[in-house]
């Protein structure tokens, strides 16, 4: 008997591979995973499972095994520290983050200060979706890479193409009330009042961050401004039960938005019948027409039940493998070296690079809008089966998205 | 202006009865036996992914019966094996009973069902504009919600004005141990009023859930303003509750609405002063101060009239 389950765990450790000869690599996932912000958090969650599982299955990252460990913040940034301070304490030195900017200010914080007290024990923040500028400019900090645009980089893309709608004439901006929401509404009455001094901003809301349940009150008044454009910075459940809100309503308006393929945006979009008035700024779309992109598409649907929503994220794990091989280590402080300046060829196709001077990734930019698709062959994937998807409306090369910084980076 | 009045007056009205299908059952249970139900609001989200289930299962109308009853059927249960055991040992032990309850319940439900929020849709038979308003649309929904929540509404108001019942719970508010001497079994009139403002509570669930969110943390989301309605209206007050329910609805419908700041009212501060805590404050709007109002309302009350506005006696 003892025999058999030392021959069997000998057998285990030869069927394991290359993988888990080695000490597993464990990335702490720090999202919500109840509360308003949960919808969000799950999907980006099963998005790096699945980006894990793809590691794993080429031999991981020098051989060590990838793990995504689920560590729940509840949106909050109180509980996020306490959440690293326990992924710290389990021994894992990368973290990754992404909804809520203040969470993604608090963490940067905080991954500052560990790497200069622990010398030895340095942890990296990978943040893939927290998009609020400071953190890459004033706050910035050696320890913190973002793969996601950050938020003046997508208001200047956008701005560029709403320059060009003479349609646009009276914009409504609603934003959800932190400091994400904020900057997306300062930089929209900046960027707007230089490019289109003619249009004129006839509302301005910012409304508490994933409280609200009800939206038609905002919607009102939305209406009675005669607004014919909202522009907004909403995600998650306060971008859905906006847009539900005006679907009730019969509110027919032109949307510039930030996340409008998020968990239930898509569904509420169908259900106002706004056909291509809805558009979308990203790094990618489902329906990008890279191949490679497109094939992965379908087996991540397949798996997870869910569209690619994060591009970025993709971009992010891939470029980890990349770095750590360039480093031929998965020490933090040789990757985040290996990181630096470092290009890549992006997940739909083209070149970006993350910046040394505020560790900024530039990449290609994607304006879509969203509609009905014709022509399936070219256009397969819809969103939670509504039979519409996201089509191209407009592309923006690296180079075009590049802004200054004023980071200033203070190097170990 | 106009469209956006009637708008907003429709749809604080239709929040407001809401708060007071929810409001009505906590506000009697508390007079009656002087025990504020943490609670409550989780009855109320027990109702609404009741009727989720029910309505996957069996369909929307028979949802809307049973699943008030099955919530109903748990205030029962929790006020016969859970508060009538504690009532001995005072009002504490039953406050952390419910305390406990409210956190309990939420772990439930989200062991359950999930931590996201559950597709409840809104039936077939109601998902279609009923009015509009000027331009805008006014979904039947809304209308049928606003239309069960008044139905409810006079359906109490009878049975506890004109009803012998209705007298003995009357009786029971103001003088509970009086009607006890009486002959009358306080206890079971507690458990059945426990039971009627559950299932009150249950069905608020069951209707507000396609409309608003329906996820573990709806009970959190709902639950303060709850007892912002029943001290603002007083103590074991129905009509109390009902004008407060409407008024915070109404209140905060309206404070969305309004785009007045300090600096809209006195102009903007001298630019030369910077930036600073102070411009905050004077360029901040109502509409974005709106989720506090109610809670500013709360102390206020407090202060000025600890009774209430309909209330009669102080604790």
């Amino acid at each position: 008997m003892h025999r058999l389950i030392v021959a069997a765990a000998a057998a285990l450790t030869v069927l394991g591979g290359a993988a888990s000869a080695q000490e597993t690599l464990k990335i702490g996932y720090i999202d919500p995973l109840s509360g308003g912000g949960a919808s969000v958090g799950e999907g980006g969650l099963k998005t790096f499972q699945y980006l894990a599982d793809e590691l794993n299955a080429k031999g991981g990252i020098l051989g060590h095994k990838v793990e995504i460990v689920p560590l729940d913040n509840k949106t909050n940034p109180q509980e996020s520290l306490v959440q690293a301070q326990k992924a710290v304490d389990a021994g894992i030195h990368y973290i990754t983050q992404g909804n809520g900017s203040s969470v993604g200010a608090a963490l940067e914080d905080f991954v500052t200060k560990n790497n200069s007290r622990n010398p030895g024990k340095e942890v990296l923040y990978f943040n893939y979706a927290a998009v609020d500028p400071s953190m890459t400019n004033e706050k910035c900090s050696y320890w913190h890479f973002r793969w996601d645009a950050n938020s003046d980089i997508k208001m200047a893309a956008l701005t560029n193409y709403m320059k060009g709608q003479p349609s646009i004439k009276k914009v409504y901006l609603i934003n959800m009330d932190y400091s994400f929401g904020q900057s997306v509404r300062s930089e929209a009455r900046k960027m707007l009042g230089e490019k289109r001094p003619d249009i004129q901003i006839v509302g301005d809301e910012l409304h508490p961050m994933l409280k609200v349940t009800d939206f038609s009150p905002y919607i009102a008044k939305i209406k009675a401004s005669g607004a014919d454009t909202v522009v907004t910075g909403n995600w998650g459940q306060d971008f859905a039960l906006l847009l539900k809100a005006a679907a009730d309503a019969g509110l027919k308006v032109n949307w510039y938005t930030y996340y409008a393929g998020g968990a239930g945006g898509p569904t509420a979009i169908k259900q106002t019948g706004l056909e291509n008035q809805v558009f979308q700024i990203s790094e990618g779309v489902p329906n990008s027409g890279n191949k490679a992109a497109m094939e992965f598409e379908k087996d991540f649907r397949a798996k997870t039940g869910i569209s690619v929503w994060y591009p970025r994220a993709v971009n992010e794990m891939r470029m980890f493998k990349a770095a750590a091989e360039k480093a031929n280590s998965i020490d933090p402080v040789k990757v985040a070296a290996a990181l630096e300046g470092m290009k890549f060829e992006v997940f739909d196709g083209g070149e970006g690079f993350m910046r040394k001077d505020d560790h900024q990734f530039f990449q290609p930019i994607i304006i879509s809008s969203f509609g009905s698709l014709t022509d399936k062959a070219k256009e397969p994937f819809d969103e939670e089966n509504t039979g519409w998807g996201w089509h191209i409306v407009s592309k923006i090369d690296t180079d075009q998205t590049v802004l200054p910084t004023t980071c200033n980076m203070k190097r170990p | 202006m106009a469209e956006l009045i009637v708008i907003s007056t429709l749809n604080g009205v239709l929040f407001g009865m809401l708060l007071f299908l929810l409001s009505s059952g906590l506000t009697v249970i508390f007079s009656m036996m002087g025990v504020l139900n943490f609670a409550h609001a989780s009855f109320y989200m027990l109702g609404a992914f009741f009727g989720f289930q029910l309505t996957r299962w069996i369909g929307f109308w028979p949802a809307l019966v049973i699943a008030p009853l099955l919530v109903g059927v748990v205030g029962m249960g929790v006020e016969r094996y859970g508060l009538r055991n504690t009532h001995k040992h005072g009002h504490v032990a039953e406050l952390l009973l419910t305390f406990g309850l409210a956190f309990a319940i939420e772990e439930i439900v989200s062991m359950i069902w999930g931590k996201s929020p559950v597709d409840y849709r809104v039936p077939a038979a109601l998902d279609f504009p009923a009015i509009t308003v000027f331009s805008t649309n006014y979904p039947a929904y809304k209308i049928f919600m606003l239309v069960v929540s008044v139905v409810i509404f006079i359906a109490l108001l009878v049975t506890l004005k004109r009803t012998r019942v209705g007298l003995i719970v009357q009786a029971a508010l103001t003088h509970p141990s009086m009607v006890g001497h009486l002959g009358h079994n306080v206890g079971r009139v507690f458990m059945l009023v426990f039971g009627v403002g559950s299932a009150l509570a249950g069905l608020a669930g069951v209707i507000a859930g396609p409309s608003l969110v329906t996820q573990s943390d709806m009970a959190a989301l709902l639950g303060p303003i709850l007892f912002v309605v029943i001290v603002f209206g007083g103590l074991g007050s129905l009509p109390g509750a009902f004008i407060a329910s409407l008024l915070i609805g109404l209140i905060q419908t309206f404070a969305v609405a309004l785009n007045g700041s300090l600096a809209s009212v006195f102009g903007p501060l001298d630019p030369s002063l910077g930036a600073s805590p102070l411009t905050d404050i004077w360029n901040v709007t109502i509409a974005q101060i709106a989720p506090i109002l109610p809670y500013l309302l709360l102390v206020l009350v407090l202060i000025f009239r600890p009774m209430g506005l309909l209330g009669t006696r102080e604790s």
